[in-house]
């Protein structure tokens, strides 16, 4: 009698442990800030092209959606993003802005010549600080952005099915 | 000569302050970075990384000193940005209050078994 109490109890135990692993297995924790007014988003940041320094009020027109896509020259997944972004690129309903991290910025520019430029206006963050500001983790990332609240936030490469999402959402 | 003297006197004082407050402010900037959690590496503190995340937050950490925020106000600006997990103590909640109080529980029922054990036969 007592041995089938502790095998069943150590039966459940395991079943138990399990569940709660396996659950916690597809849990993403990207982690996106409570969209109350304290968070809203506020940076500064320069000009890619014309190192004009803009705060982000200048480009966060108040009902437009604003894509930021964290990009660098360096960084080989961005190059595999890239074709979709460029299929973003003639879209009124939002504003798609590059934030240059950690780049040389001859090599930024290679990078625009070769493979095209999908951004209405390029950021540069030369020592990844606006990114921290942001919340990314690194590059690629991407951010859908509505009135100073972000709203959706890739990390990693975009794929086709992340365009679509993105332009459902932009839609409204 | 007094007035040299009193000058000279001046001087140090202002240069001892200014090494002074730089140094607080690195003990404080190590303090800090080594309660944040590295988020991108495995199980490592800002302070203990290299990586290009933790070499940026140390930069932001240091701004923020500079602007002259607080140990608090810091932890508070992460904290907004990337969540709880970014700290490496966790709060007392409602999510994580079983994780504080479990181990409380499992002290009281041991005391309470060892004490059946030897005390009531």
């Amino acid at each position: 009698m007592k041995k089938k109490k502790i095998f069943f109890s150590v039966i459940l135990s395991t079943l138990f442990i399990f569940f709660i692993l396996f659950k916690g297995l597809y849990n993403q924790n990207y982690y996106i800030p409570k969209n109350t007014t304290k968070n809203l988003i506020s940076f500064k940041a320069e000009d890619f092209f014309t190192k004009e320094k803009l705060t982000s009020d200048q480009f966060f027109l108040n009902n437009k959606y604003i894509i930021i896509n964290i990009w660098a020259s360096w960084c080989i997944p961005c190059l595999k993003e890239h074709k979709y972004l460029m299929s973003l690129r003639k879209n009124n309903n939002f504003k798609l802005i590059g934030l240059n991290y950690k780049d040389k910025e001859n090599n930024a520019k290679q990078f625009i010549k070769k493979n095209g430029n999908p951004y209405e206006l390029i950021l540069s963050d030369r020592n990844g600080t606006i990114s921290i500001e942001l919340g990314a983790f690194g590059v690629p990332e991407t951010f859908v952005i509505h009135e100073k609240k972000i709203i959706k936030k890739y990390i990693g490469p975009l794929d086709q099915q992340n365009i679509f999402e993105i332009l459902r959402i932009t839609k409204k | 000569m007094k007035k040299k003297f009193i000058f000279l006197i001046i001087f140090f004082i202002a240069i001892f302050n200014y090494s002074f407050a730089i140094e607080n402010n690195t003990k404080l900037e190590n303090k800090i970075s080594k309660n944040l959690r590295c988020l991108v590496c495995q199980g490592q503190s800002i302070y203990d990384s290299n990586s290009d995340f933790a070499l940026s937050v140390k930069l932001i950490i240091k701004n923020k000193l500079k602007e002259g925020k607080s140990e608090k106000e810091i932890y508070e600006f992460f904290k907004s940005k990337y969540g709880e997990w970014i700290l490496f103590d966790p709060e007392i909640n409602k999510k994580t209050i079983f994780l504080w109080i479990f181990p409380i529980i499992l002290f009281v029922f041991g005391g309470y078994l060892i004490f059946r054990k030897f005390f009531i036969k």
